[in-house]
């Protein structure tokens, strides 16, 4: 904060403070939220939030669920990412069940999970664009999220909700045109990708706008436990795929972009290079895709085929047992983090052997970093802290869980 | 210097906390350390100042109920990790539903502000010294506290939905 700004706050008189509502329901705020902002002219002063406006209590659904019906809740947390929710939670029950998952499915959930970065990336910042008022960079990237979202389709039959894979895999293989569709995809992505870029990175005007808007340094922002993007921002590089590598991370050649300042400008660029990261990752999984099967051999857990339940007596077995909820789950806590598109998204379960969790506690990056919000904005003036909220990434079905 | 492990880890806070280390296990490679409640924030601040051990950032504060575990029916679970020897463990402190007080820890981690209203608003466990312990996700005027283990979910005329169908053999239901 600079010194003049400073000023501001303290020679605020009583009689100019206006209270605003920011939210709940603002078209800027992207989401459920409020913020009430005592503000002195256009400077923010102070300001208070308000979250919980979709709160659908989660984790206390999670107690009367069997594992594989947990996966559509975790959809709609992030979800401008679902993928990555979805296969986090099923990494996490593997963990707790102990299963050794083929190479090929773990480059298949690499694949996937790196289209759901690009997805969620790519939104973020075409937005940060809108509230900078640069609305034709928004609209560009939704052809390209399309494709995105026609890959989902292809691979779970949903695009937004995708309750993909299940417990041990996939529930179908890549299609053959899941293969020309990402094949195409990777071909024409990264040109119209730069032409987004090109409109943005370096325009004058989106510059000005967002250099200094929103920041944060990093001792603040590891006190306030940031994580993804908006921590590497403020020039942190930790990121989950690179200190505990999970699903075959570590095959992999990427690096983990930082940023400097901690300010919109910075977040911005950071998800710029993280998508170009992505896509070098997706390249990488896809042409060293191993040959094999695309679930792991777990008839506890895997539903079998239908023609198999029809004429296999085992099969039929397997199939009553999973859906009557007959399997042994071993007793125990695990904890099991994934890089989501807005941070370290964690799962932390606890069973005691029931068929449902004991207790699931959701990480979620949203939640733990919005309480910062008040501290970045302070003494802004009202069209900054607009950015800084987009450019944070606050999903209210995360925050609210 | 070399990495430390789970095993240094537990030494090291034994060492330094002796009788108030009263249960530590491993579970899925995460070190887990029960201690006294009243000595979490200390325990918690010398983790993190320590030189070797330097535990920088808290993952997650969680709360659990167990109703049937008398005298401490109420777990909080604070999950941490080292960067620097990329290590994650878990502290938790049980506290007797008559009791439910423990030291906040916002002065430690700005991050357990909220964390720990939600660990307030879902299991009703107070935590003192904290500067604004309101509920978060629930509405204020809420008179429960949603997440403990006392509530019957479903319809309780519905014979179908009891905990014997959930895999657990609890016929009180």
């Amino acid at each position: 904060m600079s010194q003049d700004l400073k000023d501001v706050i303290q020679a605020a008189d009583p009689a100019n403070v206006a209270t605003i509502n920011f939210g709940p329901t603002h078209p800027s705020t992207h989401g459920i939220f409020q913020n009430i902002l005592k503000v002195d002219g256009e400077k923010i002063i102070s300001s208070e939030q308000t979250v919980g406006y979709i709160h659908r209590a989660f984790e206390k659904l999670a107690e009367r669920r069997p594992y594989n019906q947990i996966t559509p809740i975790t959809d709609r947390l992030n979800y401008c990412s679902s993928p990555i929710n979805n296969i986090g939670w099923e990494m996490t029950v593997e963990k707790l069940i102990g299963v050794d998952i083929p190479k090929r499915v773990q480059y298949m959930r690499v694949i996937i999970m790196e289209l759901a970065r690009i997805a969620d990336h790519l939104i973020c910042n075409s937005v940060i664009g809108v509230d900078a008022g640069a609305l034709t960079s928004f609209f560009y990237p939704f052809s390209e999220r399309e494709k995105i979202y026609e890959l989902y389709e292809e691979l779970s039959g949903a695009r937004l909700t995708t309750n993909m894979g299940r417990i041990g895999g996939f529930e179908r293989d890549f299609t053959p045109v899941f293969h020309q569709k990402l094949k195409s995809f990777l071909k024409t992505f990264p040109k119209a990708f730069e032409e987004f870029d090109s409109m943005l990175a370096r325009n004058r005007i989106f510059m000005d706008r967002t250099k200094g808007a929103g920041p944060i340094s990093a001792e603040r922002a590891l006190s306030y436990s940031f994580s993804g993007p908006n921590l590497r921002a403020a020039g942190v590089d930790y990121d989950v795929r690179a200190m505990n590598p999970y699903s075959s991370y570590e095959d992999f050649d990427f690096i983990i972009p930082v940023g400097v300042n901690g300010d919109t400008y910075d977040r911005f660029m950071v998800r710029q290079e993280e998508i170009r990261q992505s896509l070098r990752i997706i390249t990488q999984a896809y042409n060293n895709l191993p040959e094999g099967d695309y679930k792991a051999d777990l008839p506890d857990f895997y539903l079998p085929a239908k023609s198999d339940v029809y004429n296999n007596m085992e099969a039929l077995i397997y199939h009553f047992k999973i859906v009557m909820g007959e399997t042994e789950l071993p007793v125990g806590e695990v904890y099991h983090a994934v890089e989501g598109g807005n941070g370290e998204l964690g799962y932390y379960l606890i069973s005691d052997g029931g068929r449902t969790p004991y207790r699931l506690q959701f990480r979620r990056p949203c939640f733990i970093y919005y309480q910062a919000y008040p501290e970045m904005i302070k003494g802004l003036p009202i069209s900054d802290a607009v950015l800084t909220l987009s450019s944070i990434n606050v999903i209210a079905g995360e925050l609210d869980a | 210097m070399e990495k430390q492990n789970n095993q240094e880890y537990l030494t090291a806070i034994q060492a330094a906390f002796g009788a108030d280390v009263l249960a530590h296990e491993e579970a899925f490679g995460m070190l887990n350390v029960e201690l006294t409640p009243a000595r979490i924030h200390d325990a918690i601040a010398w983790l993190q100042q320590h030189q070797d051990l330097s535990v920088n950032y808290l993952t997650n504060i969680a709360g659990i109920h167990y109703p049937d575990a008398a005298g401490r029916e109420f777990a909080v679970v604070y999950q941490l990790h080292s960067w620097k020897n990329n290590l994650r463990l878990r502290i938790k402190g049980y506290l007797p539903k008559e009791n439910l007080h423990i030291a906040t820890i916002t002065d430690l981690f700005a991050g357990a502000n909220w964390m720990e209203r939600e660990t307030y608003d879902f299991f009703g466990i107070i935590f003192d010294g904290h500067p604004d312990l309101r509920r978060i996700l629930n509405m204020d005027d809420m008179d429960y506290f949603p997440m403990r283990k006392e509530y019957v979910l479903e319809d309780a005329t519905r014979e179908d939905k009891d905990d014997r169908f959930f895999g657990r053999n609890n016929n009180e239901l």
